[in-house]
């Protein structure tokens, strides 16, 4: 099966779901949800089966001048696997907050009007999916706007709420502009080279005569592609629209976008760093950047209180550990694994221990109304296993060992190390022991502080089978992570 | 074999969790691993005992669990069987949160055995970090007086420390090429792995500061005292007389074979320190008016002993002595700490307090548990005949190895001179304390306080009866060591 097949059937999916949603109308629509990521996970099987043009060179798909803007290697894979799998995470999440969504909608007493935010997310994931394989960086702009476009509406879908809609319209204004800074730069890009193919762009970056130009146009694009990673200077968007948005799209924000934002790095930067003239400033370019991202999203998060915004600083300090291994720009050895492997193995695990935190954060919100580090307190008492859950799923974003975070903080610090980046590996362990900081305030809230009367918070069932499927696994990738990686061979 | 060992404790928590009877698993566990480590202790030089799973391909990691040739662990290991029994027999869970309680314990113990039994780098510091957490958790859910701030402190101390070690084993870990210890300390041996003076002083700088926060080595030291007064008794047990040694254990098996150049570059700093704990903190211990906030001291003074040994062998890596030395004393001090803590557990249940102004004539009313509590306070003294005692012995002699007696003395012997002070120290204030609890006339909360009931003697039994056999016969575990 031709791999762009992925993209064409959840795009079909999404438009099947919203016509549905427009001529059945029922009380309830979780059902949407639950045909939403039923679909997707038929599509998640048949990525199993996808292939690109050299396995079957004779087809006639295998010709068409698509390739020439599609490619389909393991990381391309690996990413749209990673977006299929966020986005069913995120249905599923939303079926279980769709109390709170129908509250700050048109019809605060029904759910109507609640359908399309089971809709809108599938385009969103056919956009990462297509970033996955973007070979041309025309193709890759488009797709990135489907995703962002889509993360307008969803941001601001609570529209009867002060927040939400605060949220929007900072999410709208800057990804605006982090959009002219990214259309701006691929100008620069074409207009040194003369190509906008990712393949051609390493030869065209040796030869060029304008390098200096080059290289502002690749600054300005990484500025853009900031905007997505939650990297300095672009970080500014991200605690005010965290906070503000719908959780499941706050979650889906900072798993998918980031993870989208990430992959479309990789592609971009790849020929820039295997190009003897731009390599240099590139990786210099990468490592002030995150230096920058580690200082700012781990040092902000120390004073805060509320959990979300929490979470917001967090997704911020975790994109200044993956530009880290950006930073090392190490390429794939007998010993050791090359960035891009450790940047997609992070985010995996990231997805993992974040979407974990997203799903109980949800039902905190919902059943103590509240979503303060104070409204944790007390939580081992009353709700024991959730509480440990949340532990172990904290202490794997600190990168406590035995977790899957520490095997990549641990990858991230050898390939800095390695690389010899001793100004990046100093301020990573800063961000490092601040981050063990914030993070156990949170496990200390809910183990040491006496919760008052609060009730219990109880899971829904599919919450419950997220939240151990989720944390187990992330024990289980602590001791043996092979399988993660061997998604990305 | 060694993974069985690993994963007994696991399997119980996992079942506590599960809604077995928390009490029974984890005793069925603990005395399973005690008769394990037993039989360990006959045939560790099988090859049965070890086991290396391949976990990540690039760069090579594995699960791997042995003993070294160098016997070290197989002691260690001893060590944390032997209390881990004790612990989960001591003290009383309170009402609704056994389950707690006792995972804690068995978890804290599963990394114990874990960090000690690993041959390979990543999960000997992995494991470590596992017993952390419960250890700052119970603190901070069950423990007495300021809990919250004092596990929050102790989090934030050994989470630093624990970083700054990372940092030197990573570092480590790159310039090696490997993460199996063995290899490593072979490569180290035979001069495939050199490592130039100038990062040998820089990783010895990270490694003694992050395993010296681990051990209370002054001045990091200043979290253990009020934990383990606030700590309930196993974990008090289980951090200060088992957990707490792998930042020395760490020491002496990737420092001292890995950067001995760097080791021996600091051991001026080194030897003030640890003149810092046996001296100041020695005084401090003398100045405690609690028995808790004593015996948490003491623990802090004693690690300086041990860290004397280590400078032995980093100013004199010829030196013989000076490893025995370090290994038979911190089991020594592994068992008689967790028997004072097991046994002051016991005087404040019955008496209602620790504190040794409202105690005195125990004796009387609570005969047993002052025989108990003397030899085990004779014990922490150094008395002979007990095990402790033939830890400080060779510590002493070993800062004098390689010290021909013409010359004049080296900074090593100047160091092991003064800390002999400390012997003074710790019988002042040991003695004291079991004059102020037990001797003299009966005070209210000791007229009618019980003695301590059989269930509670098994476990100071088994304690005792371990101080007595290596100190009559240190050779049970030196023989490891050859």
């Amino acid at each position: 099966m031709p791999a762009y097949y992925l993209e064409a059937l959840t795009i079909t999916l999404g438009l099947l779901l919203l016509m549905a949603e427009a001529f059945v109308s029922t009380k309830s629509k979780a059902w949407l949800g639950l045909a939403a990521s039923a679909g997707l996970l038929v599509i998640l099987c048949l990525t199993a089966l996808a292939i690109g043009p050299d396995a079957k060179p004779d087809a006639a798909w295998a010709k068409w001048a698509l390739w020439d803007f599609y490619r389909f290697d393991s990381l391309a894979r690996f990413y749209k696997i990673f977006a299929l799998v966020t986005t069913i995470l995120v249905l599923l999440l939303s079926i279980d907050y769709r109390s709170i969504l129908a509250r700050f909608t048109d019809h605060p007493e029904s759910e109507n009007g609640t359908g399309e935010f089971y809709a809108l997310p599938i385009f969103a994931c056919a956009g990462m999916m297509f970033l996955a394989s973007a070979k041309d960086l025309a193709g890759a702009f488009v797709a990135l706007e489907l995703v962002t476009v889509t993360f307008y509406i969803l941001v601001a879908y609570m529209r009867r709420n002060v927040g939400s809609l605060e949220a929007g319209v900072k999410y709208l204004i800057l990804g605006a502009l982090s959009t002219g800074f990214l259309v701006y730069g691929i100008a620069w890009v074409y207009g040194a080279t003369g190509t906008m193919s990712l393949t051609a762009l390493q030869a065209a970056a040796e030869t060029t005569k304008s390098l200096p130009a080059l290289l502002f146009g690749v600054a300005l694009v990484m500025v853009g592609l900031g905007f997505k990673i939650g990297a300095v200077p672009m970080q500014v968007w991200i605690p005010d629209v965290y906070q503000g948005a719908p959780t499941p799209t706050t979650a889906f924000l900072s798993v998918g976008s980031k993870a989208a934002g990430f992959v479309l790095t990789l592609r971009f930067l790849e020929p820039f760093l295997a190009a003897e003239t731009t390599r240099g400033p590139v990786l210099t370019l990468l490592l002030i950047l995150a230096v920058a991202t580690l200082l700012f999203g781990n040092l902000a998060a120390i004073p805060q209180t509320n959990f979300k915004r929490l979470l917001a600083y967090s997704s911020i300090a975790h994109a200044g550990f993956l530009l880290l291994a950006l930073a090392a720009g190490t390429a794939e050895t007998a010993t050791t694994p090359g960035s891009a492997k450790v940047v997609s193995f992070y985010l995996a695990t990231y997805l993992l221990m974040t979407l974990g935190v997203f799903f109980i954060l949800a039902q905190v919100r919902i059943q103590r109304d509240g979503e303060a580090i104070t409204d944790f307190n007390g939580l081992g008492k009353s709700s024991p296993m959730l509480a440990l859950a949340l532990t172990v799923l904290l202490a794997a974003l600190a990168g406590v060992p035995l977790t899957a975070g520490f095997i990549g903080k641990f990858y991230v610090f050898s390939l800095a190390v390695g690389a010899g980046l001793w100004v990046g590996v100093g301020v990573a362990f800063i961000a490092a022991a601040a981050g063990f900081y914030y993070y156990l305030n949170v496990v200390r809230a809910m183990w040491w502080s006496d919760g008052g009367n609060a009730a219990p918070v109880s899971l829904p069932t599919l919450t419950k089978a997220a939240v151990a499927v989720l944390t187990l696994s992330t024990l289980l990738f602590g001791f043996w992570p092979e399988p993660i990686l061997a998604l990305l061979r | 074999m060694l993974a069985i060992l690993v994963l007994l404790p696991i399997l119980a928590f996992v079942a506590i969790l599960l809604g077995a009877p928390a009490r029974l698993a984890a005793l069925g566990a603990s005395v399973a691993n005690l008769a394990l480590g037993l039989a360990a202790a006959f045939s560790w030089k099988q090859s049965c005992w070890s086991l290396s799973l391949p976990v990540l391909e690039k760069p090579a990691l594995h699960l791997a669990f042995g003993f070294f040739s160098d016997g070290m662990n197989v002691i260690m290991v001893l060590l944390t069987v032997i209390v881990t029994v004790a612990a989960v027999l001591t003290g009383k869970a309170p009402e609704g949160r056994e389950k707690l309680w006792y995972s804690s314990s068995l978890l804290i113990s599963a990394g114990a055995l874990g960090a000690f039994a690993a041959t390979d780098l990543f999960f000997f510091y992995a494991f470590h970090e596992l017993a952390l957490i419960p250890t700052f958790l119970m603190i901070g859910i069950l423990g007495r007086g300021e809990r919250r701030v004092i596990a929050w402190k102790i989090t934030i101390y050994l989470g630093l420390g624990s970083i700054v070690l990372l940092a030197g084993l990573v570092w480590l870990a790159n310039l090696a090429g490997t993460f199996d210890i063995p290899t490593m300390v072979a490569a180290a041996k035979d001069g495939s792995l050199t490592i130039d003076a100038g990062t040998q002083k820089s990783i010895a700088a990270l490694l003694i500061v992050g395993f010296g926060t681990l051990v209370s080595l002054f001045p990091f030291h200043s979290w253990a005292a009020p934990a383990y007064a606030s700590a309930p008794a196993p974990v008090a047990m289980l951090h200060a007389g088992v957990l707490k040694k792998f930042g020395l254990y760490g020491l002496l098996r990737l420092a001292m074979p890995l950067v001995p150049a760097g080791m021996q570059a600091w051991l001026t700093p080194l030897l003030v320190l640890l003149l810092g704990n046996i001296l100041w903190v020695g005084y401090v211990t003398v100045s405690q008016k609690r028995l808790d906030g004593m015996l948490g001291n003491s623990s802090v003074m004693h690690m300086g002993y041990i860290f004397l040994a280590i400078a032995a062998l980093a100013a004199f890596p010829e030196n013989d002595l000076a490893k025995p030395a370090a290994i038979l004393l911190i089991f020594a001090h592994g068992v008689s700490i967790a028997l004072l803590f097991g046994l002051s557990d016991r005087i404040e249940r019955a008496t209602g307090t620790l504190d040794l102004d409202e105690l005195g004539g125990l004796a009387k009313s609570a005969p047993k548990l002052a025989f108990l509590f003397g030899i085990a306070a004779m014990a922490s003294i150094g008395l002979p005949g007990l095990a402790n005692f033939a830890g400080e012995v060779l510590v002493f002699l070993s800062a004098f190895r390689g010290f021909d007696g013409m010359s004049s003395l080296g900074p090593v012997q100047i160091a092991c001179i003064l800390s002999i002070w400390g012997v003074v120290i710790s019988a002042v204030y040991m003695l004291r304390a079991y004059r102020n609890v037990f001797q003299g006339p009966a005070v209210k909360s000791t007229e009618s306080a019980a003695d301590i009931p059989f269930a509670d003697r098994i476990p100071a039994a088994l304690l005792t009866i371990a101080l007595f056999a290596v100190g009559l016969y240190p050779n049970l575990l030196l023989q490891f060591l050859k």
